[in-house]
C-alpha cells in the first residue's frame, strides 16, 4: 500500500520544486542559527540569497564527522534545549560519541518515513512487530518504534538480547513481523532452526539495518525465518534507519526526496558526479528542526538511479553501500573493505556456510598481518568430511582473498560458534595495531 | 557390508580429540575403530561406534562439525595376501579407493578393513560376488 501518494509518487519536477523551496528556507535558518554553518559560507562569501534552489547545492560548504565531535554536544544544534524532545547518541568506537537532538515534528517526520516503509512492505494496523533493535541511545528502537506506531501496527518493543525469550515472545505474541540487525537475524534464525521451531512462527517479513548485509544472507534469512526481508537504511547524523528504505519490489532503497537530498560525490575531489556514478553518499536533511545538515558525507559509498520503480514512488533509490569508508581498513598500503571479504568468503562457500567470520588485523615486525578466521560447517561438506576436502575449503579461500583484496591473508578455520557474537552488530574486524 | 562412519573436523588445537572422545564416553558411547587423519592444521578423525546418530547428536551440540557418511567394511583373510585379493578386485572393477582403515574385529579377533570408495554400493556388490570377507555386524558396532 502506498501510504501518501501526493507524496511518494509526486512527479519529479514538482519534488525538485519542493525541495528547492525547501533548501532555501533551511539555508536561511541554518545561517542565522548554527554558527560553523554561518562562518563557512562566510569564508566562501556566501549568502543565504545565493542560493536559489537545489541547482545551487553544490556551491553550499559540505559538513563532516568531525564537526559533530568538535561541536560535541549541542554546538550543531538549530532549536534550544528547550524545544527539543529527544537526544540520540552514537557509539563512536574512536573519540567522543557524537549527540543528535530532535524536536517532536522531526520524531515526527522520522516515523513518517518508516511508516511509508511498512505500509509499502504490506504491513498495517493487524500486524503485530517485535522491535529488536535496541532502545536507547542507538536509533534503531525506537526509530520503527514510531513508524509502527504511525500505522497503528501492536509494537512489541523487545529491545536487543536474550535470544531465547525474543524466539518465545514471537511464538506466543504470534509476531508478524521482525526488525533488528540483519546479523541478529541470521543468529535468531539458526537458533530457530536447532529448536526446531519454525512452523510456529506467524513472521511474514522482516526489517533489516544499521550494518552491511548482502544478498546471501538476505537469502539465508528468507529461508531461514519463513519471510521476506527488506533493507532499510539511515544513519543517526541525518535521523537513524528510515532515511532509505526499500519498498515492496526490494530493488534498491527509495530515499525520501521530500525529506532529504542526497548526491553521489568523488570522495576525494567533492565534485558531484553524475547519476549512476559510484561515489560517496552526501545528505542534506531539509525538515529537520532541531539537527537540521547541510551537504553531510556519510562516507558511504554506493550509486543512485531514479528510474521509475515498479511500485509507482518517484523517489530515487540508492543501492546497498559497498563499503564504508569509515570501516575501510588500510592493510600493507591497500585498501580492504570487510564487505569484499564477506563476498569472498560467500562465493567461496556456495552461499551455503554460516557466513561467521573474523577478520584480524595485526602489526608484526612492521609488517601488517591479516588474519581471517571462518567458522566451519557440515553444509560445506557433500556428506563425508575429508582432509582433502578440508584443504580444498582453505587453499579456495586463500585464492580468493588474494584475488579479491590483493593481499595475502592467513585463513583459520575454526568450530561453530567459536567467534563471538554479539547480539546487536556483529564484531567483524579486530584491528590490533598501534597507530 | 555398507556400514556408517562418523567424521569429526579438528582444528588442530591441543585437546580436541580428547575432547571428541570424552564427550563420546560421558555418553556411553562404544568406539570400535578410530583413525586420525592430518593436513596442515587441520585434522578430521573417522570414528566407528555403537550409537551413529545420538554421537552425531551429542558431538554437534558440543561445538564441532560432524557429518556421517558411508563406507564398505569387509574381513580380510588370515592367509598372507588377505589385503592384496579386495585390493585386486576393486581395482579390476575400476572402482577407486579414496581411504581406507583397518581394525580387529570383537568377536573374532579377526582384522577388518574400511573402505572409502568411490562407489560405495558397487564396492560392496563386488566383495560379495567374490565372495570375500562377509562382517557380522556384531563385529563393526560391538552390539
Ligand atoms: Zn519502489
Amino acid at each position: 500500500m502506498i501510504r501518501d501518494r501526493k507524496i511518494e509518487c509526486m512527479p519529479r519536477d514538482e519534488l525538485k520544486k519542493l525541495q528547492s523551496e525547501r533548501l532555501c528556507a533551511l539555508v536561511a535558518r541554518m545561517y542565522d542559527k548554527v554558527e560553523l554553518f554561518r562562518m563557512r559560507m562566510d569564508e566562501l562569501g556566501l549568502k543565504p540569497g545565493d542560493i536559489k534552489g537545489v541547482e545551487d547545492l553544490d556551491k553550499l560548504p559540505f559538513s563532516y564527522k568531525k564537526d559533530l565531535r568538535d561541536y560535541y554536544p549541542y554546538g550543531l544544534f538549530a532549536e534550544p534545549l528547550e524545544n527539543v524532545s529527544r537526544i540520540h547518541a552514537s557509539s563512536g568506537t574512536t573519540g567522543k560519541r557524537i549527540v543528535v537532538g530532535y524536536t517532536q515534528n522531526d520524531i515526527d517526520m522520522w516515523g513518517e518515513c518508516i511508516a511509508r516503509m511498512l505500509n509499502g512492505i504490506g504491513l498495517g494496523k493487524d500486524d503485530i512487530v517485535q522491535v529488536s533493535f535496541g532502545y536507547g541511545l542507538f536509533t534503531g528502537g525506537f526509530g520503527l518504534h514510531s513508524g509502527c506506531e504511525k500505522i497503528g501496527a501492536t509494537v512489541i518493543p523487545i529491545s536487543s538480547g536474550n535470544t531465547a525469550l525474543q524466539i518465545q515472545t514471537m511464538i506466543d505474541f504470534k509476531a508478524t513481523a521482525l526488525c533488528c540487525t540483519p546479523s541478529y537475524a541470521m543468529y535468531l534464525g539458526e537458533e530457530i532452526e536447532r529448536l526446531g521451531v519454525k512452523d510456529q512462527l506467524k513472521l511474514k517479513v522482516g526489517i533489516f539495518g544499521a550494518e552491511p548485509w548482502t544478498e546471501d544472507m538476505r537469502k539465508k534469512i528468507e529461508e531461514s525465518l519463513n519471510i521476506r526481508a527488506y533493507d532499510i537504511y539511515g544513519l543517526s547524523e541525518v535521523m537513524g534507519p528510515g532515511v532509505a528504505c526499500e519498498c515492496e519490489y526490494g530493488q534498491g532503497m527509495h530515499i525520501w526526496e521530500d525529506n532529504f537530498i542526497v548526491e553521489i560525490i568523488d570522495p576525494d575531489t567533492g565534485k558531484v558526479l553524475p547519476e549512476g556514478s559510484k561515489g560517496e553518499l552526501v545528505f542534506t536533511a531539509l525538515t529537520k528542526e532541531a539537527f537540521p545538515l547541510i551537504r553531510y558525507r556519510t562516507r558511504d559509498i554506493c550509486s543512485l538511479n531514479t528510474k521509475p520503480c515498479p511500485c509507482g514512488r518517484t523517489h530515487i533509490r540508492m543501492n546497498k553501500p559497498s563499503g564504508r569508508s569509515d570501516d575501510m581498513l588500510i592493510i600493507r598500503g591497500v585498501n580492504v573493505f570487510p564487505s569484499q571479504i564477506e563476498e569472498a568468503i560467500l562465493q567461496v562457500s556456495g552461499s551455503e556456510i554460516t557466513p561467521n567470520y573474523q577478520i584480524i588485523v595485526d602489526r608484526v615486525n612492521n609488517t601488517d598481518t591479516l588474519d581471517i578466521n571462518v567458522e566451519m560447517s557440515e553444509k560445506l561438506f557433500s556428506d563425508d568430511i575429508d582432509v582433502k576436502a578440508v584443504d580444498r575449503l582453505e587453499k579456495a579461500l586463500v585464492d580468493k582473498m588474494r584475488s579479491t583484496l590483493g593481499i595475502g591473508a592467513k585463513i583459520h578455520l575454526v568450530n561453530p560458534k567459536t567467534i563471538a557474537r554479539s547480539e546487536g552488530k556483529a564484531k567483524r574486524v579486530i584491528d590490533n595495531r598501534k597507530f | 557390508m555398507i556400514i556408517h562412519q562418523l567424521s569429526v573436523f579438528l582444528e588442530n588445537k591441543k585437546g580436541r580429540l580428547f575432547e571428541a572422545i570424552e564427550t563420546l564416553a560421558k555418553n556411553g558411547i562404544n568406539i570400535s575403530a578410530l583413525s586420525l587423519a592430518e593436513a596442515c592444521e587441520y585434522g578430521v578423525v573417522r570414528m566407528i561406534v555403537d550409537d551413529t546418530e545420538l554421537s552425531k547428536s551429542v558431538l554437534k551440540d558440543s561445538g564441532v562439525v560432524v557429518s556421517v557418511s558411508k563406507a564398505v567394511a569387509v574381513a580380510m583373510n588370515d592367509s598372507p595376501g588377505g589385503a592384496r585379493d579386495i585390493l585386486k578386485v576393486l581395482a579390476q572393477a575400476d572402482v577407486n579407493i579414496e581411504y581406507m582403515y583397518a581394525f580387529v574385529g570383537k568377536t573374532t579377533g579377526k582384522a577388518l578393513m574400511v573402505l572409502r570408495t568411490d562407489d560405495i554400493e558397487k564396492t560392496e556388490k563386488i566383495l560379495k560376488e567374490n565372495g570375500l570377507g562377509e562382517v557380522n555386524p556384531a563385529d563393526i558396532y560391538r552390539i
